[in-house]
């Protein structure tokens, strides 16, 4: 285990003294105040201006806190955010397909519906909003197994919910590693007979996966005749997953 | 791979551009969008600079082909929807804005109007155009422009001044602005000066003489479907082929092609319209009557309107103002943090109450306010004000209009709110629909515009494109809803007459 890094202390030093002077600083007075070489200073608050946590308004003038550093906070992605910037992107893609759509994020020990798009046939539907996915028999959860590290995110038990859901974690494991190499997860009736998903990572700011989207009908619809995902299925999912994570990164 | 050839579609909003690409399923291929600045230089003064939004047209554009992969040759017909009532006035050779853009929620030509009741052209005034005298409509902006910006009048005499809502600002420049730009503007934005004739469909010489305004100014009122002139810039070839007010454009693309059939946009304000046919529809006390669209050499459609001064720019209040929440959305999360409103009421008169109270003279309260008050429960009263504002529009469509509405389609961006849908749904006790596509405003002008050119062959093509995406149902306990409803009435009285009783 390396011991702290000199340079990750002087640096928070830098944004401590930033975040409490009340007023801009000029680097002088960074310098003597944490008693470092200006050159040193300077690199450092060089390096912090470039990556956005200090400002300096005016080139050349005193330096402040920088927006990068409040919007580390802020930017924390809140499911109302994911469905706002999904929803023209998820509509689009229920049209294509003809299927609902629902877009997903971990929360908890599983995996959540934050957004749901009914199969645009005019039946009557319901809302799933707020509905848990299980992370081990739907493409959404896959997504969210292959794409998470989080210790949450780790099924307990493999409930058993058709005859064709994952029995073994060596299995799951297998599924997962085809899931990484793909780039897109399919569940054919693993967790209600008769339903298949096909589902795609969203990835936010630094390329980090927060959810899914997932296409969601009868079998026969997302799968075709040798049980092989349908290629048009795979490439909308695909394309919609590219463009709400696109939204995420840049609104606009 | 994206299927072309496809349809262009601008929304200039009140605080945004949108430029958005569809397909001929009337489904989105690409979206870019610019945030405007928004000037308070006064209480009740709300400012754009036309310059800047026409600059914003310009990049959205090319970024909305650019996200799609399409060149302007991909793209057959263009159609723009715009916020209405906003008023622009420029010098045609230099195509530079001579004012600041007067927004629509802009209330200082409160004297112009006052007077102009007060010399007794109220009568005239709703039985010409259908709307009631009040600062939301263009045509006193425009005096207020001429009378208060030194040397408009005389430019506008001399012939170097140059009239028009926001439609008729993008249509000038989008046709080539200084060079060969054409000066017009659709019928549904006519509709919203006060100005217009909602018989004839033409500017009424007796309003222009009342309100002392030059008719030489003003462009010439066009349908607002059919092809106005070819885009010089921008989109070069694209026949310019629709224009419409955003909510009329809203209204087209959520396909209420049938009378009675109603929709309300979520956006800035709140917008309800109900198809009214083809025959003017007789005043009410309460709502305005406009026209929802004109396509071609078709008869007129009519509307009836009830207005929403404000909505989501409560929401937007909420957060930029008082900074209570770092984004829009997440009002819900904060709203959703309590069960209820803990008692606390917020009725957003900022720019006066419209439909149906029209009370000028209201402003902004928050009532109820106890310890026990927190955020929390002031989000939920940021949304339920909403709610309680539609309530009260669709009370007066009952009452006076005589349309039950039997469910409600929505669209806008309030509308991914489902603590607000679901709330809505319940104090309006029927069923809230959201259709396939949200972003109808620029849906609509799309259609009109894929209408003009053949596009799309019908009415009947585009109302098969429109699918439920959401449904809310009414949930909640018709005791609860009395009571709360009450409570709402209360607490708009508090903010009546507010503004009347300044220290002079
Ligand atoms: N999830 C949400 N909950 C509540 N309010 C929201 C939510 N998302 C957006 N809003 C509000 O809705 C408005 C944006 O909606 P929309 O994009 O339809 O408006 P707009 O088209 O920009 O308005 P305009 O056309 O008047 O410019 C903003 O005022 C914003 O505060
Ligand atoms: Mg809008």
């Amino acid at each position: 285990m390396p011991g702290p890094l000199q340079s990750v202390e002087r640096a928070a030093a830098v944004l401590r003294v930033l975040g409490g002077a009340g007023r801009p600083l000029e680097l002088a007075e960074i310098a003597a105040v944490l008693d470092l070489p200006k050159t040193t200073a300077f690199g450092l608050v060089r390096t912090l201006r470039d990556v956005g946590f200090v400002d300096q308004p005016p080139p050349g003038s005193a330096y402040t806190l920088g927006s990068g550093l409040t919007d580390l906070d802020r930017l924390g992605l809140d499911p109302h955010d994911l469905r706002s910037h999904a929803t023209n992107w998820a509509d689009a893609l229920a049209a294509h397909v003809r299927l609902e759509v629902l877009v997903s994020m971990p929360q908890d020990d599983g995996v959540r519906v934050v957004h749901h798009v009914f199969r645009p046939d005019d039946t009557a539907q319901v809302l799933r909003v707020g509905e848990s996915l299980p992370l081990h028999a739907t493409a959404t959860g896959k997504v969210v197994l292959a794409t998470t590290a989080s210790r949450g995110a780790r099924p307990s038990v493999l409930e058993r919910f058709t005859t064709r859901t994952v029995r073994t974690r060596a299995e799951l494991e297998g599924e997962l590693q085809k899931v990484r190499r793909q780039g897109w997860a399919s569940a054919l009736g693993e967790h209600q007979p008769g339903v298949g998903s096909v589902a795609v990572a969203l990835r936010g700011l630094g390329g980090l996966a927060v959810g899914a989207v997932a296409v969601v009908g009868p079998v026969d619809k997302v799968f075709g005749p040798g049980g092989e995902a349908r290629a048009d299925v795979v490439r909308e999912v695909r394309s919609t997953g590219r463009s709400i994570s696109r939204a995420l990164v840049a609104p606009w | 791979m994206v299927s072309r050839p496809l349809i262009a579609a601008i929304d200039q909003g009140t605080t945004s551009t949108r430029c958005m690409l569809f397909d001929r399923q009337g489904q989105t291929v690409s979206l870019a969008q610019r945030e405007h600045r928004q000037e308070f230089p006064r209480p009740g003064w709300v400012q754009h600079d036309a310059d800047e939004i026409w600059r914003n047209v310009q990049r959205v554009v090319p970024a909305a082909l650019a996200q799609a992969g399409a060149a302007p040759t991909d793209v057959v017909a263009l159609g723009i929807a715009n916020q209405r009532e906003t008023t622009v006035v420029w010098d045609p050779r230099t195509g530079r804005s001579l004012a600041p853009a007067i927004t629509w929620q802009d209330t200082r030509s409160d004297e112009i109007v006052e007077t102009l009741v007060a010399d007794g052209h109220e009568t005239l005034v709703r039985e010409v155009t259908g709307l009631r005298p009040t600062t939301y409509f263009a045509g006193p902006r425009l005096r207020w422009l001429l009378d208060h910006v030194r040397g408009l009048r005389e430019k506008a005499d001399a012939g170097e001044l140059l009239f028009g809502t926001i439609d008729s600002w993008l249509t000038w420049n989008l046709t080539g602005g200084p060079d060969g730009g054409i000066h017009v503007t659709d019928v549904t934005n006519a509709s919203r000066t006060m100005l217009m004739d909602l018989d004839t469909l033409q500017w009424d010489d007796r309003l222009l003489a009342a309100m002392d305004l030059p008719r030489a100014v003003l462009p010439e009122i066009r349908p607002s479907a059919e092809v106005y002139g070819t885009c010089a810039s921008l989109l070069p070839g694209v026949p310019l082929a629709a224009a419409l007010g955003d909510q009329q454009a809203a209204l087209f693309g959520q396909t209420c092609f049938t009378a009675g059939e109603a929709k309300c946009t979520y956006g800035t304000g709140a917008f309800l319209l109900v198809n009214a046919g083809t025959k003017r529809p007789p005043s009410t006390p309460s709502l305005l009557t406009t026209v929802g669209y004109v396509l071609g050499d078709d008869a007129p459609v009519y509307a009836v309107e009830g207005s929403i001064a404000m909505a989501g720019s409560l929401v937007q209040w909420f957060r930029d103002s008082l900074g209570m929440i770092p984004t829009a959305p997440q009002i819900e999360t904060l709203a959703r943090s309590v069960d209820d409103n803990g008692g606390c009421y917020i009725v957003p008169a900022f720019s006066g109450l419209y439909a149906p109270r029209w009370k000028q003279d209201a402003r902004g309260v928050i009532v109820g306010l106890t310890s026990y008050v927190g955020r929390g429960h002031l989000a939920r009263a940021v949304l339920e004000a909403t709610g309680w504002q539609t309530y009260e529009v669709v009370e007066a469509i009952r009452a006076e209009a005589g349309i039950e509405l039997a469910a409600l389609r929505v669209d806008g961006g309030m509308t991914s709110n489902h603590l607000l849908m679901q709330f809505v749904s319940d104090v309006l006790d029927v069923g809230v629909d959201r259709p396939l596509v949200s972003e109808t405003v620029c849906l609509g002008a799309a259609y009109a515009a894929g209408l003009t050119v053949g596009y799309w062959s019908d009415l009947a093509a585009l109302q098969r494109n429109w699918h439920r995406a959401a449904s809310w149902q009414p949930s909640m306990d018709p005791a609860l809803r009395r009571r709360e409803a009450a409570r709402w009435d209360r607490a708009v009285e508090h903010a009546l007459g507010w503004a009347g009783h300044e220290d002079e």
